[in-house]
């Protein structure tokens, strides 16, 4: 390999001046000539029947092409939404989905009919006009109630309202007993809304004449929209393309595919006309999958020395009224509940239930801010318990040798989980802070200092591992490298950018494999039409160590079949030909050398090796051996008012190691954004459902708490590296470290700042309101720590 | 019913009939078809559809087309000069104050109009100044710092820093 000098370098992103130009193309930017609207007209209320659909009025208003029910759709639509298996194997049920409902609505927001006019003015004006007569039935929201016996049904038709269960690890008593200290907790995961700032849209244009469909969609994975796509609407892969172009945020709410996704490619073929759909900020608030909704019951131990024990978890996931396409990922939770520790014995269990609300899929982290969140809480009332402080808790069990096989089988490649602690406490002046706090509380000062030392599991993943959990398609990644004939490169991969900067860290990966000009290389992605044949997206903290790794594989094919022609053109054997920085020579003849670009030359023309074609292309496929276990420690510093309840972020550090970096700018912003996103869920995020009616009260951003520059201090970043086993080129993955780790930091430091208040619990956003109460019912004598709101 | 409208976008005069309902944000980008401007919400919150209307930030969902009659309007794409970057496109560019680029024409703009109300605003008048657009990517670090580099570029000293600087110890 050539000697590195782009791989690490802080390139400034050459999707930039596109994008602070106004001349970024996102879905709604495109049109195709005579594109009409859709408006969707979705259901008022949680659950209730179709008693009847009238469109007279609606047919009869101005610029109206055409409305379409679910009779019209059930022609040109067949099967179900796809559900994957995922990492639950025992599926107790899996509710049949059609992208529009017929007979009865189960969630606020279903889609009832759609309407189609020349104007979107016009075609939302029109969809008011649609009168359908619902029959409302009870509404089930709350998961505790909804296991009950007596229970109401999400689906009217169904056995009851149970999605899966399952135990992946029992108890041990034996083991539990040995513990001499056990905390206790419930952790509510509430539910969120991802909120990229592009919300979701398709425009779909159908050829009838050449059975073709072309679909513009905002999507994390196009090839899984073609694949699903293809298959409802009989049409082949090489007749539909699906182009993803530059996409406002994705955070996996853009992973699935929605009903929007089928209804609007539908409606086109149904019109003859092209058909555009932008969602709202209300639809998406209301209809985009959202992320957590979880509930975990959790139990640990340790010993009176601070030797760790068990930990054991219940997770009750809330999966709303439809399984999401990949609902189940979020199990993953369980299997990581151990965290960065040694235990004895961890036991884990995981529960889905069905409600009549929109369903929950991954959102940034998906299972593992779960799993850090009541692991380190967990950790944290122990050393509470202990009078330990918590960062010699933590010492005293990190894991420390490497490859580590976790009690789930799930093996550890790397890590150094102390070094990041040190380091994250050497940045906080971790001592001094609790000097601070202890001075402050004699005057009515709260400080808190909470960690969180996190660990992850991404890249996903080996095909061994991800095939049986997806119904068969490994989630491995694929790379096209074409070198033409004047040495320029176009790179294509099945990954998709949508903030990540691939534009730019994927051309540095092939300028050192290559050794040509990172100038020289483009990069392309996003359109089915390009490429290889399949890609399977961007998710996982996985376009780097499993695409990236594509990229780099089939860089090296490219430079192989270079290197046989360059001996060729030596008249040399293969064996004695070098390649370095760009060049190949004959070993001990550095002088005579030949450039990359007129090798590449040379493939396209006559008197290659015998046998061989001409061109330089390759395709590879890249199938990881393991995943990959990014890790760090982060610390945040908050002061609580305790007349207020007011929760001020004063500080926040967070130290990271993903292996290797191609681009560190872009590692930190990464770390930037995904720490923002889990403060926000400690501090302000929450979707509210009202338990009765199950209607929506955080419907728009006057209710949906999306913080702004102001609600953020300037977060303190450090890093170690230690390289992944995994692959060559020993990264790991950044996406969601930030988020993963960022929740529990934070209320492990709220918890900290009001534990002279006997407060051991705090739940999540921790609202002034919600800490005032807490504050007050403490001090009252009437609460011990237990909140009165579960 | 339709209405006149001119308006002066990026200094070209516009004439166009257009609804009385139509709003601001949608005769630029469905009428003009200038798509630079963004949306983001329904309610006036995201401030992804900031432009200049007389000079002064305005979310453009918040007014009419037929309200913008006689006025001079800037949006993103009238921010370069001679194919030179304005400073706050190239500040964040080069702080990379981005990420996915969604929110980012707006907060150009709400930006600019910003120091040329503060041509030397600290970290905090910043943040304060910005509240109304919302970015969900870059948790807000590099925006300011984009700000920042870009009020010492148009002339303001540079802002100076209040709280904790960002900093990446180690590993490099
Ligand atoms: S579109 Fe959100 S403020 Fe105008
Ligand atoms: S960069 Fe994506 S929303 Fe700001």
């Amino acid at each position: 390999m050539a000697v590195t000098t782009m791989i690490g370098a802080k390139i400034h992103r050459r999707e930039d001046p596109r994008l602070v130009s106004g001349e970024g193309r996102y879905v709604d930017d495109f049109t195709r000539p005579g594109t009409v609207f859709l408006s969707v007209v979705r259901s008022p209320f949680a659950h209730a029947l179709v008693k009847s659909i009238d469109i007279t009025q609606a047919t009869k208003a101005p610029g109206v092409v055409a409305v379409y029910t679910y009779k019209d759709f059930a022609k040109v639509l067949s099967g179900t939404m796809p559900v994957t298996p995922s990492f639950v194997a025992e599926k107790k049920q899996i509710p049949p989905r059609f992208p529009i409902a017929e007979k009865e609505v189960v969630y606020q927001g279903e889609p009832v009919a759609v309407v189609l006019a020349e104007t979107k003015y016009q075609a939302s004006d029109a969809s008011n006009l649609i009168d359908v007569e619902y029959e409302q039935l009870p509404a089930v929201m709350d998961l505790d109630k909804a296991l009950e016996a007596k229970s109401p049904k999400v689906h009217s038709d169904g056995p009851d309202n149970l999605g899966w269960d399952l135990t992946y690890i029992p108890d041990d008593p034996a083991v539990m007993k040995e513990a001499e200290v056990v905390i206790k907790a419930r952790i509510l995961q509430q539910r969120l809304a991802p909120t990229s700032m592009e919300t979701r849209g398709v425009l779909a244009e159908y050829s009838k004449p050449d059975g073709t469909m072309t679909v513009w969609m905002s999507s994390q994975s196009p090839h899984f929209v073609r694949l699903f796509l293809g298959g409802a609407m009989g049409i082949p892969e090489n007749r539909l393309r699906v182009i993803s172009p530059d996409v406002g945020g994705g955070f996996g709410a853009k992973i699935s595919p929605y009903s929007e996704d089928w209804l609007v490619p539908a409606a086109a073929k149904l019109s003859g006309r092209p058909v555009k759909w932008i969602e709202s900020r209300t639809e998406s608030l209301l209809t985009t999958t959202h992320g957590r909704g979880q509930v975990f019951e959790v139990e640990a131990g340790a010993k009176k020395d601070g030797t760790l024990v068990f930990i054991k978890a219940t997770q009750y996931l809330d999966i709303g009224a439809y399984m999401g396409t990949f609902a189940a990922f979020q199990a993953c939770a369980c299997l990581l509940a151990g965290g960065a520790y040694n235990w004895k014995h961890v036991a884990a269990r995981t529960v889905g239930v069905l409600t009549n609300k929109v369903p929950t899929d991954p959102y940034r982290g998906a299972g593992r801010p779960e799993a850090t969140h009541l692991c380190e809480r967990a950790i944290d009332l122990l050393a509470g318990e202990l009078k330990m402080d918590p960062a010699e808790l933590r010492r005293k069990n990190f894991i420390t040798t490497f490859p580590h096989t976790n009690h789930f089988g799930l093996v550890f490649d790397s890590g150094a989980y102390e070094k990041a602690m040190d380091m994250a406490m050497g940045i906080a002046g971790y001592e001094k802070l609790r000097k601070e706090q202890e001075e402050g509380r004699k005057k009515g000062k709260y400080l808190g200092i909470g960690m969180s030392s996190w660990i992850e599991i991404c890249g996903f993943g080996p095909s061994a591992a991800t095939a049986p959990a997806t119904g068969g398609i490994a989630l491995v990644e694929s790379a096209q490298v074409r070198v033409f004939p004047t040495g320029s490169v176009a790179v294509y991969v099945g990954t998709h950018s949508h903030g990540q900067g691939h534009d730019t860290t994927f051309p540095q990966i092939v300028a050192d494999t290559l050794g040509v000009p990172y100038d020289s290389i483009e990069l392309r992605h996003g359109d089915t039409a390009e490429g290889p044949a399949f890609g399977y997206g961007t998710y996982g903290s996985r376009s780097l160590a499993v695409g990236g790794m594509a990229v780099h594989k089939a860089s090296k094919k490219v430079v192989d079949k270079a290197r046989k022609i360059a001996a060729h053109l030596f008249e040399a054997a293969e064996e004695d030909v070098a390649f370095d920085q760009g060049h190949f020579y004959v070993k001990g003849s550095p002088d005579k050398r030949k450039a990359f670009g007129e090798v590449a030359f040379a493939s396209y023309g006559a008197g290659l090796p015998e046998g061989m074609e001409q061109g330089l292309e390759a395709v590879a496929y890249y199938d990881p051996s393991n995943f990959v276990w990014p890790f760090g420690t982060h610390i945040a510093v908050v002061e609580v008012d305790t007349q207020t309840g007011h929760v001020d972020l004063k500080r926040y550090i967070a130290v990271d190691d993903c292996g290797n970096i191609i681009n560190p700018m872009i590692v930190d912003g990464q770390i930037h954004g995904g720490v923002a996103q889990g403060i926000s869920q400690a501090l302000y995020e929450e979707i509210i459902y009202d338990d009765e009616s199950g209607q929506m009260r955080t419907g728009t951003f006057t209710d949906y708490l999306v913080p702004s520059a102001n609600e953020f201090p300037v977060f303190e970043l450090g890093r170690t590296i230690t390289p992944s086993p995994t692959n060559e080129l020993g990264v790991k993955g950044i996406g969601e470290a930030g988020t993963i780790a960022s929740s529990i930091a934070i209320i492990n430091a709220v918890c900290d700042a009001l534990s002279p208040f006997g407060i051991k619990h705090v739940d999540m956003p921790a609202s002034p309101d919600r800490i005032w109460k807490l504050i007050h019912d403490a001090q009252a004598g009437s609460n011990h720590g237990k909140e009165a709101r579960k | 019913m339709k209405h006149k409208v001119s308006t002066t976008v990026n200094g070209t005069r516009r004439e166009h009939e257009v609804e009385s309902r139509l709003l601001l944000v949608h005769y630029l980008r469905d009428v003009v078809g200038l798509t630079g401007t963004h949306i983001g919400c329904d309610t006036s919150q995201c401030g992804a559809c900031t432009i200049l209307v007389d000079g002064k930030a305005v979310k453009s969902c918040t007014m009419f087309a037929v309200q913008a009659e006689g006025k001079n309007l800037t949006t993103i794409e009238g921010m370069a000069k001679d194919g030179e970057l304005h400073p706050l496109q190239q500040a964040f560019w080069d702080e990379h104050g981005l990420q996915c680029g969604y929110c980012t024409p707006g907060f150009i703009m709400a930006a600019a109009y910003l120091l040329e109300q503060n041509p030397n605003p600290t970290e905090d008048e910043i943040r304060r100044g910005l509240e109304g657009n919302l970015c969900r990517c870059t948790g807000y670090v590099n925006i300011v710092k984009s700000v920042q580099a870009a009020a010492k570029t148009m002339g303001g000293a540079r802002a100076k820093p209040t709280g904790h600087q960002a900093v990446t110890a180690g590993g490099e």
